[in-house]
């Protein structure tokens, strides 16, 4: 199943409003430490890295380990100082990019 | 599980219970972090600078009944401005396999160095977070969190 993320943040804003955004994505977070039913270890598989930019500029980002639970969820906050484009990325281990893009309009 | 000479409650009795089941059920026991490694991990952060107590604030459940979903919310007192922000927040688990769980950096963009999200814990143990600010100074605060079933393996 492909990973899914959502994001749940105000589409409008005041200038220099600070949002908070709430994320979450679908992702069994595979700590690599369980076993299968012949006992063999189930190999890590994970999101490994998150991050959070506004008109290209990094705001945070996070590594990851397998210490965070499966459906990774996220909440944080954000300043809105112009309108423009707010972009969550979770890099997965095995090389996928998952993407969302929020435009808030700052009246 | 700590054994002490009280009384027991029937709820900590069923714990104790369940978690002697689960110990027979998992023989196969992986190795867990010692309070030594994240010492050594925070070392090779912070050098040999002094870490001061204040400002970290942790909001984590005193007792977690499920280890694989435990929530941690963390903030750190900072003005984030140009000159004066929260660089990194480093977040470790020493009683979990691997004691890393999570490093988060931040930038004059952040309006808060703050962030929730939930973490795996497998057994009882303390969790430290560990802030690095601009000019260099460390803060860090811990809690130590309860869990009747754990969070890895199995």
């Amino acid at each position: 199943m492909k990973p899914k993320p959502r994001v749940r943040m105000p589409a409008n804003a005041k200038a220099g409003e600070i949002i908070e955004v709430k994320t979450l994505i679908s992702h069994e977070m595979e700590s690599g430490q369980r076993k299968d039913a012949d006992g063999k270890i189930i190999p890590r598989h994970i999101l490994n890295r998150f991050t959070a930019t506004f008109n290209g500029n990094e705001i945070l980002s996070a590594e990851w380990h397998p210490a965070i639970s499966a459906n990774p969820y996220q909440a944080f906050s954000v300043r809105a100082t112009e309108t423009g484009v707010f972009v969550f990325s979770w890099f997965d281990d095995d090389g996928s990019v998952y993407r969302s893009e929020h435009t808030v309009t700052v009246a | 599980m700590d054994v002490r000479n009280r009384s027991k409650t029937r709820r900590e009795v069923l714990f104790a219970a369940a978690g002697l089941a689960a110990a027979v059920a998992l023989p196969a026991q992986p190795t867990f972090a010692a309070t030594t490694e994240v010492d050594e991990l925070i070392k090779t952060i912070v050098g040999s600078r002094k870490i001061a107590e204040g400002k970290v604030t942790i909001d984590l459940p005193s007792i977690a009944e499920n280890g694989l979903v435990v929530p941690l919310n963390f903030a750190v007192e900072s003005p984030m401005s140009a000159e004066d922000y929260v660089q990194a927040v480093h977040i470790f688990a020493d009683g979990n396999p691997h004691p890393q769980v999570a490093s988060y950096t931040f930038t004059p963009l952040s309006p808060k160095a703050a962030a929730q999200l939930r973490i795996r814990l497998a057994k009882t143990q303390t969790v430290t977070v560990l802030a690095v600010m601009s000019n260099g100074d460390v803060y860090s605060a811990g809690q130590e969190v309860k869990v009747t079933i754990g969070g890895c393996g199995g």
